[in-house]
């Protein structure tokens, strides 16, 4: 259900300030979501004052100076740092991306970090993935077929098939469109959101899967599927560039078309 | 150890900046309430036109008071943004208009199309 505001635990409260040294010339600050499951207090929101003339480039080096250099405890999820694992998502300045792939220049003023936006919060920076995970799981991600594989090669693809793939599975899951959906937001119990359903167009497109009818049946629903009212933040947040608006618009096409017959 | 604490939400509506096409979204919501609520006093205004001339002249009263102008007008405007953002639903219903480069525009000429009709209106009426 839509519940505008936060509640009662999770509001957030005033935290400290970090100082950046005093031989700092060019400082920025970023102000961090900390929450700590051990402490009993509400989430806070840190200042941290950085020397950008000894940071790298990118949110993430900012994020790993503060956690090398001013505060250990911090914790975020990071990995591959080139854009590639997803596993750096958060919200930047209002908007989901992730923070190897966005440069600190591309902002100016305060940096704001917050976890991925109305998610549970593990620690910090991290949210629980746990009921994403199990969605993606749920649309059977994997290549489903009736028929027997061909005995002396793979189940081949022509150019113009493979390509009816592009821009869909280079998604990295890595959740920033779910979590800028206001529809997910409220509805993510039984709405499936713009990543998953992304990722259930492209077996759903796959010319060698061969259960699309049992895939439009399972996606047939009014709030798996018809949650989404084209608000169309999934698209604007997408930090690999992806349409994950335009995959929904196609379902609902392929569905209608079906009924036609 | 400590039992870790019950785990908080993170902000969401307290921190996201909505994306225009965000905003032009949830005002076509607004708006298609505000309508709905609307067409009562639409209703209330046709009843009235058949209940005699001295009805009619107390409508006619209230209807030019400054209040009732900018609500009548607002109600115009409201209809014609609505109209213009349930044309774009449409075209994304058939698949079309969905270019990332190009969302921000989209929404603009909806917005100046939707000034433009109540504008229209305004010089016809």
């Amino acid at each position: 259900m839509a519940e505008f505001t936060l509640p009662k635990n999770s509001r957030l409260i005033k935290g400290e300030t970090f100082n950046a040294p005093e031989v700092a010339v060019n400082v920025r600050n970023f102000e961090v979501y900390r929450w700590d499951p051990e402490s009993g207090e509400n989430p806070r929101v840190d200042v941290y004052q950085l020397d950008m003339d000894s940071c790298g480039p990118m949110v993430l080096d900012a994020i790993l100076k503060i956690k090398n250099e001013v505060d250990s405890s911090l914790a975020f999820r990071r990995s591959c740092r080139e854009g590639v694992c997803g596993s750096c998502a958060m919200n930047i300045n209002g908007k989901n991306t992730l923070a190897c792939t966005k440069a600190i220049d591309s902002y100016s003023g305060t940096i704001k970090i917050f976890p991925l936006p109305h998610m549970q919060v593990v620690k910090d920076l991290v949210p629980d993935m746990t009921h994403f995970y199990a969605q993606y799981a749920s649309i059977k991600p994997w290549l489903e077929t009736q028929t027997p594989a061909p005995a002396d090669s793979e189940r081949l693809q022509s150019k113009e098939d493979r390509a009816k793939l592009d821009g869909l599975y280079d998604c990295v899951l890595c959740a920033c469109c779910s979590t800028s959906c206001p529809s997910y937001w409220w509805n993510s119990e039984r709405y499936l959101g713009p990543a998953v359903l992304l990722q259930a167009y492209r077996w759903l497109v796959d010319s060698r899967d061969e259960n699309t009818g049992e895939r439009l049946d399972e996606l047939e629903d009014p709030f798996k599927l018809y949650r989404c009212h084209t608000i169309m933040n999934c698209t604007d947040t997408c930090p690999k560039g992806l349409n994950p608006a335009k995959a929904i618009a196609e379902t609902k096409k392929m569905l209608l078309q079906r009924q036609q017959g | 150890m400590a039992i870790p604490s019950k785990r908080p939400t993170s902000p969401h509506l307290q921190v996201y900046k909505l994306p225009l096409t965000g905003l032009v979204s949830i005002t076509h919501r607004i708006t298609g309430v505000l309508l709905s609520l609307g067409l009562v006093l639409v209703v209330w205004l046709l009843s009235v036109l058949v209940s005699g001339q001295q009805a009619y002249a107390d409508m006619q009263a209230i209807m030019s008071l400054m209040v009732f102008k900018v609500m009548y007008w607002g109600f115009i405007y409201a209809l014609f943004f609505h109209l213009c953002h349930g044309i774009r639903h449409l075209l994304w219903d058939a698949g079309l208009s969905f270019e990332h480069a190009k969302l921000n525009q989209y929404v603009l000429i909806e917005l100046a199309a939707s000034w433009l009709l109540t504008l229209l209106t305004f010089i016809l009426v």
